[in-house]
């Protein structure tokens, strides 16, 4: 399911019971139905106020971040509407631009507008928001919808060469997966920059004559940012759980040896190593392989699992019980941090398909083995 | 730690005959592939490229080659469900977060 655009032609004067401002209605063929600079709900606290151009009128938004922006952030991390938690496409205003500030591109999944508008504090400049369906500016580039295509609808929609008279345009430098910049340039008429790859980098930036530090052209992953990208995967995974759950509980009702705790507690071990554990401990993990990383991992829990059930002197189940635990627990771990690698910055396509075509098969066979031989052990009590 | 993926894995070529210099590449590249050695572009890191795309499609000559593609195995295994390329697309309900 891919996320419908707004249709904002067929918006009525009235959104969600709020007032929707429009600040320029002249017609302009080509645009479709964004014949507007960008309009938004009345009530949006991020927005304080509007600046008059020739053009129109643009919102003025806050360089500080407030409570319900936290948590909009907090939310989408932990999968709450993740998918949804987007701002209009168009132009805002930070400060008191004039027709020569500079002119910042960006996408319209709100956390990515809010990690850049909280970096421009006294700073007066423009911020042209492109219609990338929610998504950031790199994921975005990657499909293509952060691209020449809708930058150019953007600028012809809001006008931009009317409200300023100076040529450059800032895009992030993740974008660059999406457009070319010489291409760009020669359509829209404007020269293309790329900016740093962090927006806390943007005032330097601009302060140093628009050019980048190799520092600031790096992408990192730094532990912090891995932290950040687990719940998603955890939430994701809970979610398929469930009916694993539900398998287990009506095999219960037929088994000899039914599930309990242990295998209760065995699974969320295996499912919280795949998706935080190895994510967080990735560079320290020997290996390069993330199915590898997750096995590894996977497979020393699996052993820890079975020791604190006093294998192998006092066994509270049998040795088939044990190695099949052996075999599910590292499997499930093992897939679970091959899937981190789309979060990762750093994975390429033909790295990530060269390490399915040997994992995928091996998942699919321990995993169905060690199954086997806990349901041998559920049933006949072997 | 420097976080590094497989090597001898990345399908990023560079045509040094057609390379003017410009570097364009080294400013796009996140990770530090390329360098600049007597004014033509290099390749000095293959096994950092992500494979991104940005180098290729931002070479005003066209110099530069990959692949361009999602690391991303969620994306790999619909691929290979729906018989087609493996794309970013986490729009749906079940999403693995690499958006």
């Amino acid at each position: 399911m891919t996320v419908a655009s707004k249709d904002v032609g067929m918006m009525t004067m009235i959104e969600n019971g709020n007032e929707v401002k429009r600040t320029c209605c002249s017609s302009n063929s080509g645009c479709g139905s964004s014949e507007i600079l960008v309009e938004y709900a009345g009530n949006e606290k991020w927005i304080q106020g509007v600046i008059n151009t020739p053009k129109g009128v643009v919102p003025v938004v806050s360089t500080q971040l407030n409570f319900s922006d936290i948590l909009g952030s907090w939310k989408a991390r932990w999968g709450v509407n993740r998918m949804n938690y987007k701002i209009n496409p168009g132009l805002y205003a930070v400060g008191t631009p004039d027709n020569e500030s500079p002119v910042l591109v960006t996408a319209n999944y709100k956390s990515t507008f809010d990690s850049l508008r909280k970096e421009l504090a006294d700073i007066n400049t423009w911020i042209l928001v492109l219609d990338t369906k929610g998504i950031n500016v790199w994921c975005a580039a990657g499909k293509g919808t952060f691209g020449t295509k809708e930058l150019l609808t953007r600028i012809s929609c809001t006008k931009l060469h009317e409200i300023v008279t100076q040529r450059t345009l800032i895009l992030p430098q993740l974008g660059a997966p999406g457009l070319s910049a010489h291409e760009a340039s020669r359509q829209t008429g404007f020269q293309v920059v790329y900016g740093p790859v962090r927006a806390k980098d943007i005032k330097e930036f601009i302060r140093r004559d628009m050019t980048a530090t190799p520092e600031m052209r790096t992408v990192k992953f730094t532990t912090y940012d891995r932290l950040v990208l687990t719940p998603i995967e955890l939430v994701e995974a809970i979610k398929v759980s469930i009916i694993a759950f539900g398998i287990l509980f009506l095999l219960n009702l037929i088994v000899t040896i039914p599930f309990g705790l242990d295998d209760f507690y065995a699974y969320v071990g295996a499912l919280i190593i795949g998706c935080v554990i190895t994510p967080v401990l990735l560079p320290w993990i020997p290996g390069r392989a993330f199915a590898w990383k997750g096995w590894l991992l996977g497979f020393i829990w699996a052993v820890v699992v079975n020791l604190i059930n006093g294998w192998p002197q006092l066994p509270s189940y049998s040795l088939v019980r044990a190695i099949g635990y052996l075999l599910v627990l590292s499997s499930i771990s093992s897939f679970y941090a091959m899937n981190f690698t789309g979060a990762s910055t750093y994975t390429s396509s033909s790295g990530v398909i060269k390490e399915m075509k040997i994992a995928v098969p091996i998942i699919i066979i321990t995993v169905s083995l060690g199954m086997l031989l806990i349901l041998l052990n559920s049933f006949m009590g072997i | 730690m420097k976080n590094r993926y497989l090597k001898d894995v990345s399908t990023l070529i560079l045509n040094t005959e057609k390379c003017t210099g410009c570097g364009r590449c080294i400013e796009v590249c996140p990770h530090h592939v390329f360098s600049i050695k007597e004014r033509k572009a290099e390749i000095l890191d293959k096994d950092g490229c992500m494979e991104c795309g940005a180098c290729a499609k931002n070479c005003p000559l066209n110099a530069i080659e990959v692949k361009q593609g999602v690391g991303c195995a969620y994306a790999v295994i619909m691929g290979w469900i729906t018989r087609s390329e493996p794309s970013c697309d986490c729009s749906g309900g079940n999403d693995s977060g690499c958006c």
